[in-house]
């Protein structure tokens, strides 16, 4: 992460440098998602732009642009135009604010007036989203509204239905509302964001009346950075892992120095809430699906100590992996990774140490550092960050910690055996094995949007794309539960193949690491291959492209039994003849209830 | 500061913002002579320099001006 580009902002000094922020992060990139934002602004956007796309180059996205002509939502979004749909956008954003409300009630005017007025405001952007939905089908993320800067009525001007910070109140509510029942749409909080930023610095109406800017230059970097974390989340980019120190971190005080009675956790003391507060924020986490670890320089022994005090949040079964030891903490956090198949990029370090942040940040530079002088200032240093930004979330997203405590257990059973075969089969296992239906669309998303090393051709979709494809006959769809008696893993595997006349081409095929060498992607094989034989399917191509992270799965059409077919500087296709297949999962029991 | 030093600090701004170390400017510089000097540009430039010099331009000043040197000239009486 680049300094400048890590909040708090100089925002004046990032308008100044981006053209060098730009040439920097791009010299920097390497395999980047492409991604197609048409902009529909109710208000200036050039700069908006310019610093958004150097948040979500830094996150590994490169945008390319639509920018309406100036002021030309409505019409761009409701009546259409040829430039926007040859450009086709994959995501819509709708940059509108206050200044776009076109009338406001007047002094005295009735509630029944009011309410007529906030209906036509409303309808005319439920009219855009309709006619966006329907033309593209992609995300559409949807500032609200940020408050006025004066108030004629002070103090009156909310709680009194004429005035108009009641009346943006309820404006906002109702876009609220669309957003809850509507799949893939988003609100960015402009009201947050300004209020955040400070309303009186915001609103600088110079920057309105000179240029058309709907908010202080200054403020652009802060507005661009908070709509970067949603895109960032549509996209799949967002972390799944917090690595968390324990001494001064989690507690005040070393407890190998001080004892179990001697740390400061607790609401006896202002320094213990302070702690408490901080172990709260983290354990809420665990809702989210973030997974928690322990990253510490302690004997294990002190550190399961601290964390079994009787007045702590967070206790040692939150934790996916605990390592407490000497070792540096970057290797420790190599362990981490590896033990929980996941990538240094998806890793969060947080501890109060800045010696400790700067050699992880100088060893792991995948992986994000957070910086705090004082525990109290943890919590909002790591919130403004966004990394955890929530788009989606589903009910395993909150059994996740519990998943990977399950693959502890599966970990220690496994030593037991000395032939693996037999682990797998006393783990009985049982998977559902079917197409796509509609309640699982949100994870089938964000698993194949997240998913990088086992993953043979790192095709994106997004929630809408993933809905087509499921209504569509051409296709074969497979997703894929596992349990077994340790827990249910949730939906672990996604298969799409593509049917054309005989032949069946695979677009998608991917997989958790969190079930690795448990013989899912047999069980998965085995029920493509009997689908395609259904389906009059003579030949299924397989085709591997490689990334920087999907090295795992180099080999895996040709240990399935493929025959090569071609291979062009490592991107290889393969093929099987459905008709010589050998069925080849053992020890999975599929589709049984 | 005189109006040397004023050009050659107004000089670093311009780099900076245009990302082109090469810009040398003088009184009769305008937007046709720096490529990437539109109006867009326009908007950053002027934030740039308010923020160097610790100053703000009136609005009838930001539109006001048509080339480098009635810039300095502006700059020259605030820092009187």
């Amino acid at each position: 992460m680049l300094t400048e580009l890590t909040p708090p902002f100089d925002g004046t000094k990032i308008l100044q440098d981006k053209k060098k922020l730009l040439r920097i992060l791009k010299e920097r990139e390497n395999e980047a998602i492409k991604l197609k934002i048409a902009v529909l602004g109710g208000s200036t956007t050039s700069d908006i732009v310019k610093i958004l796309e150097l948040f979500l180059r830094q996150r590994g996205i490169a945008p390319e642009f639509y920018e309406s002509e100036y002021a030309q939502y409505y019409n761009d979004a409701v009546f259409g135009n040829d430039e926007l749909s040859a450009f086709g956008p994959e995501l819509i954003f709708i940059h509108t604010t206050t200044r776009n409300i076109e009338s406001f009630p007047e002094i005295l005017e009735s509630r029944e007036e009011v309410n007529t007025k906030l209906d036509s405001e409303y309808s005319r952007f439920e009219q855009m989203w309709t006619a966006l939905s329907e033309r593209f089908g992609c995300p559409i993320i949807q500032n609200n509204f940020e408050l006025p800067y004066y108030r004629l009525m002070g103090n009156r001007e909310a709680g009194c239905s004429y005035g108009k910070i009641d009346f943006i109140t309820r404006l906002n509510c109702k876009f609220y509302d669309y957003s809850e029942t509507h799949k893939n749409f988003y609100i960015n909080d402009i009201n947050y964001v300004s209020a955040s930023y400070g309303l009186e610095r915001w609103s600088q109406p110079r920057y309105w009346h000179l240029y058309k800017y709907a908010m202080n230059l200054d403020a652009i970097p802060d507005f661009a950075f908070n709509l970067s974390k949603i895109i960032c989340s549509i996209m799949g980019r967002n972390k799944k892992l917090l690595a968390l120190d324990l001494d001064n971190t989690l507690w005040g005080g070393v407890i190998g120095d001080d004892g179990q009675s001697g740390i400061e956790i607790g609401s006896e003391t202002s320094e213990g809430q302070t702690f408490s507060a901080v172990q709260e924020y983290f354990k809420e986490h665990k809702k989210l699906g973030v997974l928690l670890t322990v990253c510490s320089k302690n004997d294990r022994e002190n550190a399961l100590l601290g964390l079994e005090h009787p007045d702590g949040i967070l206790k040692p079964e939150d934790f996916a992996c605990i390592k407490a030891n000497w070792n540096e903490k970057w290797l420790n956090l190599e362990e981490t990774e590896s033990e929980l198949n996941l990538l240094p990029e998806s890793i969060v370090f947080v501890d109060d140490n800045p010696a400790e942040r700067e050699i992880v940040r100088a060893q792991l530079p995948e992986a994000a550092v957070v910086d705090f002088d004082s525990p109290e200032e943890c919590v909002k240093a790591l919130d403004r960050l966004g990394f955890f930004e929530v788009t989606t979330l589903s009910k395993d997203d909150a059994q996740r910690n519990e998943m990977y405590r399950a693959n502890a257990e599966r970990a220690s059973l496994e030593k037991k055996y000395s032939n693996y075969g037999e682990f797998l089969l006393s783990l009985e296992m049982k998977a559902q094995i079917r197409d796509f239906d509609e309640i699982h669309i949100p994870r089938i998303t964000q698993l194949t949007n997240k998913s990088n090393q086992f993953n043979l051709t790192t095709k994106r979709y997004t929630q809408s794309e993933m809905e087509a494809c499921a209504k569509d006959p051409a296709y074969i769809r497979l997703c894929g539960r596992l349990c077994d008696k340790f827990g249910d893993n949730g939906i672990v595997s996604v298969v799409i193949g593509r049917k054309n006349n005989e032949k069946l081409h695979i677009d998608l095929w991917l997989m958790s690491c969190r079930v690795l060498k448990r013989d899912m992607e047999l069980a998965m094989l085995d029920e493509l291959v009997r689908q395609a034989k259904q389906a009059g399917i003579t030949e299924i191509v397989g085709y591997y492209y490689p990334t920087k992270k999907n090295s795992m799965v180099k080999d895996l059409y040709e240990k399935f039994g493929f025959d090569k077919i071609s291979d062009d500087n490592g991107s290889t296709v393969w093929r099987l003849r459905t008709a010589d297949y050998e069925y080849k999962n053992k020890v999975i029991s599929v589709n049984e209830e | 500061m005189n109006r040397e030093e004023i050009t050659v600090k107004l000089t670093d701004v311009f780099r900076s913002v245009f990302d082109d170390e090469k810009i040398e400017l003088s009184d009769s510089t305008t937007a046709d002579d720096i490529e990437a000097w539109d109006s867009l540009e326009h908007i950053s430039l002027i934030a740039a320099v308010e923020k160097a010099f610790k100053m703000r331009f009136t609005m009838r000043e930001v539109s006001g001006m048509k080339n480098v040197g009635e810039m300095i000239d502006i700059l020259v009486q605030r820092a009187k």
